[in-house]
């Protein structure tokens, strides 16, 4: 009995060391670079984390094939953190000093990267992290290759307020950091704009929240005021579905009350039965449905290498491809993959994004990115109605919040600090 | 692209004319389908076709400018497109160039030239490209659609069309509808009517027609008739009243008590239902952990699980027959039972035998096989969602007044719920191994004694339960996500119904799930989601302090004191 306990408790463990065993070791003997991949396999979050880990893979495969990096072939190091945070500290860890990578492309959640960063910057090592967040961080050894809230949040409200008249405002979230924060920093953006406390309803939801019916009857009442009336949200991953059909069976439609979501992207949409979803908005960095010639080849590419011809591709998986291929570079001009001399390289580096525009990496550690909103469609693609006609730089402090109004993140010398208090004139250090 | 190639001259020329006619649309909201507005400065008419090619245009303004443009022709044809365009069938033909409609048989397309309906026969996906439109554009089209439709002769399309014109409100639409409302006939048309303008007297400078637009609204059940009345009372930040004068304001507050009076009545009822759909959600989740951990005393981790696996044939059985979305729903029912229910009693077979009265170890090893589950759904499915499409009619809901509406989808799951309770009942009562099931586990060794195979009694209930697992994982297929974690999900509620509901007792998780979920509903506006679902949490617990057998408790020889 012992022996069968240990096998199925340990299932999940062995599949990710199996597969583990058989990316390391499929390359030979020589001398390699090796990357960390830090993506959940099993878990809650496999469901958005496979892809980014399938990306990496074919990103360093392609390095490879171009001749890998000063000289040496790149080798992915793939771990499982199994959708538990901390085990992500854990694996952090045994990759940087058991399997020596020089840098780690990982964690999605706001939660794993804080649980990640202790140990990153106690190793000194270098974290890629994909995924647009709530900000409110700058650290040494974090490139946030994913939008920060002045990268996605701010414009959409903007477009919302601007084009489509919107004046009063359901900002609807999953009961976490990120969505949290985001709301805190929309409600100080809306109300500085001047729209009414009354104006505004807030409404945060468990994770996986799948009953909705309360209160997208209190988002209708809420809607039928008179005024129009649209839905900010940063409902996560699961819930979306539950949603958007309640949405769609209590009749309310995009051209009523639009939602405009923040965590809904390609990936998430191909699980879903679009039909009530038409109309509905989403604001990203990056859609699949751009046309650029880039963006085909990179779809071409994905295609390819995942022998699937009805993969989509999403946000985060360009942020690793500027992010990847940024490190590139990064050590190339460093010559070396010290991790000081690539943290001070990467800063000022330029690499052209998918769908136009230069991406280039800020002192904050932050991209400039174009912001790009778009309607869902019926075959789960964006057909973007809206972007900015510049990039925007990402901003690591909101200048909306009062407390990180004065705060600035700048990695160049002198201020050399994630956390600067242009007030005070002061480097507080890191409070994650 | 292909249009530029084909006339740059003319496109030019288009800019141009749009260019001079947009001032003379622009004091109107739209065009009016009764008396088309010309524009003065027109220097050459495009044709009808001109007109609808140039829905091809990708700016979205010049899209919407075509379709203002197109309504002006007065040809019957229009309506057609423009139904096509805002229902998403209307597409670009990439071999003949032109605006075709499109309609989907099996996996081709038949496609229609939108221009005169002449038909084009059966073509790929890959031959036609769609006309992408945006909210604005679609709102225009309904609002354009609605106006031809004020005329209509079936009552429905008419409230359907009063409806539509009366979210985005204008001079020019209200005048229409103040015509109509001297000849409507129909009494919900005419009371939507009266709605619609009693909520623009409000806006108006004289305190009469004020106080008149308040008498009428008194007698409405609207949900905006709320919303304006309330703000009519409200005060600014100073302490001002927004509505100077005081008689208006008294008339508004004595409306707004009575309609709330009767807004009161249907959200309890709304609540209620509310509590009742969610109720039957748990109920249809916890019935079959009901009869394995209730009835067997099995601590089944991978109950959860064996609802996903329910999903996942919902979703595969779907794929089979990808143009009978409603009937495959109700095969996939009786495919659902049979997949949880084989697996099920292969898990009992294979594990859970080895471990009765072990009940620390069993919740090990079913915790493993839960895993083990997920893996295997990821692996073979991928770790993403499946999409399981739900048929036209589990969607929508019946619309009672602008007050309560019931959800369809709900309203089935709560029959459905219903229909697999009363199913289960007959099966323990009724049948032979009904019988035996409550023989086992009322008294396992007397039951053995009369010659009950309680080995083969023990595999069958627990296929039983797994298999009403499954059952239930089609209903949750329609509301939920499908994918690996669906089963993690309600896994703690099912726990939490059976507990509370009182082990063993099938009666007790009926009632024990209502309860809850009326209890949830109840607190959620108030309290919020996440704290109403820790106090239904809290409560449980002290309740299980005081009757730790739960609602309802088995009696009987075979219960351990």
């Amino acid at each position: 009995m012992n022996k069968f306990l240990r096998k199925t408790g340990l299932t999940s463990v062995l599949s990710a060391l199996v597969f583990m065993a058989g990316t390391s070791v499929s390359i030979g003997a020589e001398e390699t670079i090796k990357v960390g991949i830090l993506h959940s396999l099993s878990g809650t979050m496999a469901i958005s984390e496979t892809t980014l880990k399938d990306t990496m893979l074919m990103l360093i495969e392609e390095q490879n094939k171009k001749g890998g990096v000063l000289g040496k072939k790149l080798e992915a190091v793939v771990v499982d953190p199994a959708s538990n945070w901390p085990l992500f500290a854990e694996k952090a860890r045994e990759l940087i000093t058991k399997e020596k990578v020089v840098s780690i492309f990982g964690c999605w959640t706001s939660v794993s990267r804080k649980s990640v960063l202790p140990v990153i910057e106690e190793l000194n090592s270098i974290l890629f992290y994909p995924v647009q967040y709530e900000g409110e961080e700058s650290s040494k050894n974090v490139f946030y290759t994913g939008a920060a809230p002045n990268q996605q949040a701010i414009p959409a409200i903007n477009y919302l307020m601007n084009d489509i008249k919107v004046e009063r405002w359901v900002l609807a979230g999953t009961d976490y950091v990120y969505p949290r924060t985001t709301n805190k920093i929309l409600e100080a953006y809306l109300k500085s704009k001047g729209v009414d406390a009354k104006d505004i309803m807030i409404n945060y939801t468990p994770f996986g929240h799948s009953d909705w019916q309360s209160i997208v009857a209190d988002i209708k009442k809420f809607g039928a005021a008179g005024k129009k009336t649209a839905v900010v949200s940063t409902i996560n991953g699961d819930a979306n579905i539950p949603f958007y059909k309640e949405l769609g069976n209590q009749g309310v439609s995009a051209e009523d009350i639009p939602v405009i979501a923040f965590s809904v992207g390609e990936e998430e949409l191909s699980g879903m039965d679009t039909k009530p979803l038409v109309g509905h908005m989403a604001a990203w960095n990056y859609f699949m449905s751009e046309e650029t010639t880039k963006n085909a080849a990179f779809i071409k590419q994905w295609h390819e290498f995942t022998k699937d011809k009805k993969r989509v591709s999403n946000d985060p998986m360009e942020a690793h491809y500027i992010g990847f291929n940024m490190w590139v570079k990064a050590v190339e001009k460093a010559g070396t993959t010290d991790s000081d001399a690539v943290q001070k390289a990467m800063i000022g580096i330029k690499f052209p994004n998918l769908t136009g525009g230069v991406a280039q990496m800020l002192p904050n550690h932050h991209l400039s990115k174009p912001v790009l909103i778009g309607e869902i469609q019926e075959d789960g693609q964006f057909f973007t109605i809206w972007q900015t006609n510049t990039l925007v730089k990402g901003d690591a402090w909101s200048d909306f919040l009062a407390e990180s109004k004065p705060i600035i993140a700048d990695w160049t010398a002198p201020i050399s600090c994630g956390n600067y208090n242009t007030k005070t004139k002061k480097c507080s250090g890191q409070n994650y | 692209m292909k249009y530029r190639v084909m006339c740059p001259v003319r496109m030019v020329l288009w800019v141009l004319i749009f260019g001079f006619i947009k001032p003379a649309y622009s004091q109107l909201d739209e065009i009016d389908f009764i008396a088309p507005v010309v524009g003065q400065q027109e220097i050459e008419k495009p044709t009808y076709s001109e007109t609808i090619l140039n829905l091809k245009i990708r700016s979205l303004s010049k899209k919407g400018q075509a379709i203002e443009r197109l309504v002006t022709f007065q040809n019957p044809q229009t309506i057609n497109i423009l139904q096509a365009l805002a229902d998403g069938y209307l597409f670009e033909s990439r071999e003949y160039g032109s605006i075709v409609i499109a309609s989907s048989k099996e996996n081709q397309y038949a496609i229609v030239l939108a221009e005169d309906n002449s038909q084009l026969g059966l073509v790929e996906r890959s031959a036609i490209k769609k006309i992408k439109i945006n909210n604005s554009i679609r709102s225009k089209i309904r609002r354009l659609i609605a106006k031809l439709h004020l005329n209509s002769v079936d009552p429905n399309l008419r409230l359907l069309a009063v409806k539509t014109l009366s979210k985005a409100i204008n001079q020019d639409s209200l005048n229409i509808l103040k015509i109509l409302a001297e000849t409507e006939r129909d009494e919900s048309v005419l009371d939507t009517l009266q709605l619609v303008i009693a909520l623009d007297k409000l806006k108006s400078t004289d305190r009469l027609i004020r106080l008149e637009g308040i008498e009428t609204l008194k007698e409405k059940t609207s949900l905006e008739a709320v919303n304006r009345l309330q703000a009519i009372i409200e005060q600014n930040s100073n302490g001002q009243f927004l509505e100077a004068d005081t008689e208006v304001r008294k008339q508004a507050k004595s409306a707004l008590v009575k309609i709330e009076a009767r807004l009161q009545v249907y959200q309890a009822a709304e609540t209620v239902f509310f509590g009742f759909s969610l109720g039957a959600v748990l109920v249809l989740a916890a019935i079959g952990l009901a009869i394995t951990f209730g009835v067997m005393g099995v601590i089944n981790m991978a109950h959860g699980e064996m609802m996903m696996l329910g999903a996942y044939t919902t979703y595969v059985v779907q794929q089979i027959m990808p143009h009978h979305i409603g009937l495959s729903i109700i095969l996939a029912i009786p495919a659902a039972f049979m997949v949880s229910g084989l697996i099920g009693i292969v898990i009992e077979r294979g594990i859970i035998r080895h471990l009765y009265g072990r009940p620390l170890e069993t919740l090990l090893a079913t915790f493993g096989v839960s895993l083990v589950l997920q893996q295997t759904v990821r692996s073979v499915f991928s770790p993403l969602n499946r999409s399981v499409i739900t048929p036209e009619w589990m969607s929508g809901s019946w619309q009672i007044n602008d007050f309560l509406s019931l959800t369809w989808n709900r309203l089935y799951i709560l029959v459905f719920c219903l229909l697999v309770f009363a199913f289960l009942l007959q099966i323990l009562k009724r049948t032979r191994l009904g019988l035996e099931v409550r023989a086992v586990s009322q008294n396992r060794n007397m039951a053995k004694a009369m010659g009950i195979p309680t080995g083969r009694v023990d595999a069958m209930t627990f296929g039983l339960g797994s298999g009403i697992a499954g059952v239930a994982g089609v209903a949750l297929s329609q509301i939920t996500n499908v994918g690996p974690n669906l089963g993690q999900a309600y896994i703690v509620d099912c726990f939490m119904v059976v507990v509370f509901g009182g082990v063993g007792n099938l009666w007790g998780t009926l009632i024990a799930g209502f309860v809850l979920g009326i209890a949830n509903k109840v607190l959620e506006p108030f309290a919020g989601a996440v704290l109403a679902k820790i106090l239904v949490l809290i409560f449980i617990i002290l309740f299980i302090q005081k009757r730790p057998r739960g609602l309802f408790l088995q009696k009987g020889r075979g219960v351990e004191s």
